[in-house]
């Protein structure tokens, strides 16, 4: 890349790391991926104890919440990636079985799933507290169940209501996966790290892996608003 | 099963990476709030050659991870000979220097468009009213915009506060010894991950509540206006 050096390799672009990094896009998207569903997973449970009419589900999703928002995402992970280990393996020793390794994969998709569960619990929440109570008293009313209501009334509009939050949260959580390339994953950062050690060209590399994140962060705002202009038709908005 | 003789052993380590961490944070703040203000002000300009680059400037930073970003500046900047060979070279050596600069330029974006979003908030009755006072414009953003605007944006400032105390923990992987590298540390010396990242969360955990707090007490004297109001006003 810089000119002043003669060595042929150096025409290449990004002296042919290229598909390497783009190998390890494919792990940052896959972890990302699996994580969002993990979240969502948790989100969705979390924000039906936050709702519920039980004391001790309102208690726990609390608990979990606040306890996630008050820790690095980095300590969560550490704490969760080697306690997690020591944890299984005292487990499998007294089933039994010989020592487990965890894979730092599964590792990062549980924690940053765990983490980002608690923030889309929150814009879960919020999301069907958005929707009209008319409307699901409405839906029982006709004699539907509680869960053709949860169907057919509460989540098709609270898709709406989420986006936003959703949106910020995917961004959020795009970036904490450079994260796990502290914990060994081989990600895009790790790629990256590869291959400046070997050309000694760091700042090439970390550049353009930054130009990808930003690549994907923008293809994803422009997809999520394409989503929420679709579950918005017929909103009318204020017009000034 | 917890190894308490191993935290009461290693907790004095903790209070210096506590140190650490405030110092990292207090003077990574204090750079991107003086920053932001100006560049708050350039985003919300009708003159698209003020707006524009800040936008690219935000919308870069907020786009990327924190760490490719303290990558580049720590390990990435020493590809330049001309750095290499500048008067600066000492200071982007320095781990410390790096951190605090990748922590405040990326802070900067963020609060640079919540106050800018706060600015954006402003009933135009204000500024209209300033404006036919004669106030010059320099005066219309100091006497009535920011300090209405900075009012508006500190709920969203305490968040931006609690993500740049939680970002310090990425300066433990540039060499920097604070809470999370102090944590790690203890880990690798005693393998006994539950004590050692447990403790550094009781720790994280505090001063995230001990910032919630006091962003608390600021909205109740800054925010007192917006509070609702009693149902039956005693006669004062």
């Amino acid at each position: 890349m810089t000119p002043f050096h003669a060595d042929p390799d150096d025409a290449m672009f990004l002296h042919g790391y290229l598909p390497a990094i783009l190998e390890g896009l494919r792990s940052t998207l896959a972890v990302s991926a699996v994580s969002l569903a993990i979240a969502c997973v948790f989100g969705l449970i979390g924000a039906g104890a936050k709702l519920s009419a039980s004391r001790a589900a309102n208690i726990a999703a609390d608990t979990y919440t606040t306890l996630i928002r008050g820790l690095p995402e980095l300590v969560l992970l550490l704490l969760i990636f080697y306690g997690g280990q020591i944890l299984i393996n005292s487990l499998a020793d007294k089933a039994g079985l010989g020592y487990l390794d965890i894979n730092p994969f599964i590792a990062g998709t549980t924690t940053l799933g765990f983490i980002f569960g608690a923030y889309l619990t929150e814009t879960f929440r919020g999301a069907i507290l958005a929707i009209p109570r008319g409307q699901s008293e409405a839906g029982l009313a006709y004699g539907m169940s509680r869960g053709q209501v949860l169907r057919r009334i509460i989540l098709p509009q609270m898709v709406r209501h989420a986006i936003p939050g959703f949106t910020n949260n995917w961004l959020v959580m795009i970036k904490a996966t450079a994260l796990l390339s502290i914990i060994g994953l081989d990600d895009m950062v790790h790629r990256a790290n590869l291959a400046s050690a070997a050309t000694r060209e760091p700042f090439t590399f970390y550049a353009a892996i930054g130009g990808i994140y930003l690549a994907v962060t923008t293809v994803s705002i422009l997809l999520l608003g394409w989503v929420e202009r679709r579950f918005s038709l017929g909103v009318r908005k204020v017009e000034f | 099963m917890v190894d308490w003789a191993l935290i009461a052993e290693s907790w004095p380590l903790y209070l210096n990476g506590l140190k650490v961490s405030l110092i990292l944070m207090a003077i990574s703040v204090s750079a991107s709030f003086l920053l932001s203000v100006p560049l708050a002000i350039a985003r919300v300009s009708p003159n698209p050659l003020l707006s524009k680059p800040v936008f690219l400037y935000t919308y870069v930073i907020r786009g990327t991870p924190l760490l490719v970003q303290l990558y580049m500046i720590y390990f990435g900047l020493a590809q330049f000979e001309w750095l290499r060979e500048s008067a600066a070279w000492p200071l982007f050596r320095n781990a410390w220097f790096c951190a605090w600069l990748a922590f405040a330029l990326n802070s900067t974006a963020y609060t640079t468009e919540i106050l800018a979003g706060a600015l954006r908030q402003t009933p135009s009755g204000e500024l209209e009213a300033a404006r036919s006072l004669g106030l010059s414009t320099f005066s219309i953003y100091r006497r009535i915009l920011l300090p209405s605007a900075m009012r508006r944006a500190l709920p969203q400032y305490g968040n931006e506060l609690v993500m740049v105390m939680h970002a310090t923990s990425i300066a433990s992987a540039v060499t920097i010894v604070e809470l999370t590298r102090t944590a790690r540390d203890v880990y690798y010396n005693n393998l006994a991950p539950l004590e050692a990242f447990g403790l550094v969360a009781v720790f994280y955990f505090v001063i995230t509540f001990t910032l919630v707090g006091l962003i608390k007490l600021l909205e109740a004297r800054f925010l007192k206006h917006l509070r609702p109001k009693s149902a039956d006003p005693r006669p004062a």
